[in-house]
């Protein structure tokens, strides 16, 4: 049986996902005595107000350090967590104004892929079962087809003879084949988003390259939307389309991939780049580094966040946050002075 | 780096091996390399491949079901040979090791002081606190770190603070060789960068040589003088780090370098898919270990071992490339 995928419902919104003013606060528990005698409740603000589009068929990244907010939103988009405030829209659903059962039904169309393939198999299931789970919960009317599809998906990611692999455990593979699963396990519903968080990230330097060839060689015949979360800015050029940097849950610059590495405007972006170590011994870094660690998302600094560590940070940046603004068609930045970097 | 190079260690023949389920697994099977004094020697493999069990073989810091044999030279004395006690002394004092959470190397009820004032104490019973607290406060403001901290407790410095005082934990006794084992992996990129500065000016000031062990290859080309490279508990490769990336001699050396995703953008740019995956050391393949992946594999690769070899000048290669093959006795037999 031919295995098809590639059958999609013609396209009606080109925007694929819509995020609006996206905002999550979670609380800090404290305890009772606090309580009483604060009266306040603190919060860490994870997302503070994020708009982003991603287009059908596009490759987005997602960047930034530890506690910038990247996966928060990646949970949110997919409807794993309810935002605070705000907004998210997937073709044309908005997930906040729909019940459970209907996010249910929606989460065939959205998968996810995580870190760490051995946390996210079941260590009991086979590697079969793990993977046509989702095609009883989705597509129960069908389970005659199902140890075909299963078996075809795992020919598409590359685990051959899919047979060979159908009755084994998550154990009893290697990383690299383990990722592949988790590939597999997240195709086979048919989705037309995938969240990959770090996918890559666990994965040998000699699998990494393989990994990302298949995400890309599979997005592009299976007409897929990538939400791509990384911390790591050398990986994140090889598949997606436009990057997104985060900083204390903003987003402070977005644009193509030409755009954000070749003409970064924001100077967190621009540190962020430079600080990535390039593998070449002759090309050894001259740019300092900015002062201190990302601060504590519970008290961000006022104005733009990025100032204490800013190196041309003014008095305005203290005062006044600035505003996600269209410097060029399609580059965006939240800087007072993006315009003077503009040269 | 000096100009004249003083072998600081000398490695030979080391193996490091655990008893199994399934019998001894070498993660670390007959190594030999020298480090020099004040050099930043770079040691990179994937997963699996022995790096971080060389690293503890060093300081003979190995869970009880693993043994260390072979000779490692420290000066004229072979630190395998050494009692319990002289070992004990020995480490700290000679060789220190930082690991990759500093949060969970650090005691989380003791004040940074306290860790360093017992280091010294510990080793030279004979310095009086006082004496001590003055060293302590110089070294850690030369390591950037104001000595007002030095009252704190770890959870309350930041992770690259973290990390500078476990280097100071080396440094607080002039320890000669500091084995970093992915010491900068779990820093935010930012991070990172300032403390591979750091780690070049510590060496700078204190002429201390580093074991930079880590899967970032990256990272090493920004800070190592020499890199070393290891595939399944052997050494592929070892060399001055500009030579070396500018011409790999080992196949699997060259593979992972060209795998290796970078900043710099050009079109069209593909990585280089090495083929198969790193292999289980409970059963390695015969001969050379990288044969089943190698692109260049000969008949005699399958079949026996090659020598680390010096394939140019300085630049030491276990490949059968670069050597003599021997005259297999039965060609036919494969």
């Amino acid at each position: 049986m031919e295995l098809d995928l590639s059958t999609q419902k013609l396209a009606t919104h080109e925007n694929l996902l819509e995020i609006r003013n996206l905002r999550k606060w979670f609380p800090v528990q404290k305890t009772f005595l606090d309580q009483l005698l604060a009266g306040k409740v603190n919060y860490v603000r994870a997302v503070d107000g994020v708009n982003l589009d991603i287009r059908r068929g596009e490759a987005f990244g997602l960047a930034g350090e530890s506690g910038s907010g990247k996966t928060t939103i990646g949970r949110l988009a997919i409807g794993l967590a309810k935002p605070t405030e705000g907004d998210v829209v997937f073709d044309g659903i908005n997930l906040n104004k729909i019940n459970e059962e209907e996010l249910r039904r929606m989460r065939r169309r959205m998968q996810v892929i995580f870190q760490d393939p051995m946390a996210s198999l079941n260590p009991r299931m086979t590697l079969g079962d793990s993977v046509s789970h989702g095609l009883k919960i989705h597509y129960p009317q069908r389970d005659d087809e199902h140890r075909e599809m299963t078996l075809a998906i795992f020919e598409k990611v590359g685990l051959t003879p899919a047979r060979y692999f159908l009755n084994k455990y998550p154990h009893q593979i290697s990383g690299g084949q383990r990722q592949r699963v988790a590939i597999a396990r997240a195709l086979i519903t048919r989705p037309e988003l995938i969240l990959a968080d770090e996918p890559i990230a666990m994965a040998d330097v000699s699998v990494r390259a393989l990994l990302l060839d298949l995400m890309v060689q599979l997005k592009n015949e299976f007409n897929l939307t990538y939400l791509f979360i990384t911390h790591d800015l050398a990986t994140a050029k090889y598949i997606c389309d436009r990057i997104g940097v985060l900083y204390l849950g903003k987003m402070v610059e977005m644009g193509s991939l030409k755009d954000m590495y070749q003409h970064p405007l924001h100077p967190y972006t621009q540190a962020l780049l430079a600080a990535v170590p390039v593998p070449n011994p002759l090309l050894k870094r001259t740019q300092p580094m900015p002062a201190g660690e990302i601060p504590n998302p519970i008290n961000p600094p006022p104005g733009c966040r990025f100032h204490p560590r800013c190196p041309f940070a003014k008095e305005i940046c203290t005062k006044d946050e600035p505003e996600l603004l269209e410097i060029r068609t399609g580059h965006w930045v939240a800087c007072h002075f993006a315009n003077t970097f503009l040269c | 780096m000096p100009e004249v190079k003083e072998v600081l260690i000398s490695i030979r023949n080391m193996t490091v091996s655990y008893e199994t389920r399934l019998g001894a697994v070498s993660a670390v099977d007959g190594v030999s390399f020298d480090i020099f004094r004040g050099e930043i020697l770079g040691l990179v493999g994937e997963s699996g491949c022995g790096k971080s069990t060389l690293g503890k073989g060093l300081m003979r810091l190995m869970p009880s079901q693993g043994s260390v044999h072979g000779e490692i030279f420290f000066g004229d004395q072979d630190i395998l040979k050494f009692t319990d006690d002289q070992m004990r002394d020995f480490r700290g004092r000679r060789i220190s090791m930082i690991f990759q959470d500093p949060m969970t190397s650090l005691n989380p009820v003791q004040r940074i002081d306290e860790h360093l004032i017992e280091a010294i104490q510990v080793h030279e019973p004979q310095t009086n606190k006082m004496k001590a607290l003055d060293r302590v406060k110089k070294l850690i403001e030369r390591m950037g770190i104001q000595s007002n901290r030095l009252s704190s407790y770890p959870h309350q410095l930041s992770g690259g603070m973290r990390q500078r005082v476990m280097i100071s934990l080396g440094l607080v006794l002039n320890a000669s060789l500091i084995v970093a084992d992915e010491a900068t992996t779990s820093l935010d990129v930012i991070v990172e960068a300032k403390l591979v500065d750091e780690i070049k000016k510590i060496r700078n000031d204190f002429g201390v040589s580093i074991l930079m062990i880590t899967h970032n290859i990256a990272l090493v080309a920004n800070i190592a003088d020499r890199l070393a490279v290891m595939y399944a508990g052997r050494m592929a490769e070892i060399g001055p780090i500009e030579q070396l990336f500018a011409n790999p001699l080992h196949p699997y050396t060259q593979g992972l370098l060209a795998c290796v995703p970078s900043i710099e953008i050009k079109d069209n740019e593909n990585l280089y898919k090495m083929p198969g995956e790193p292999p289980n050391l409970t059963h390695p393949p015969s001969g050379c270990r990288f044969h089943p992946r190698c692109p260049y594999v000969m008949p005699v690769c399958k079949e026996l071992d090659p020598k680390l070899v010096e394939g140019v000048p300085d630049q030491f290669v276990n490949c059968w490339l670069y050597q003599e093959q021997p005259v297999v006795n039965n060609p036919e037999s494969r």
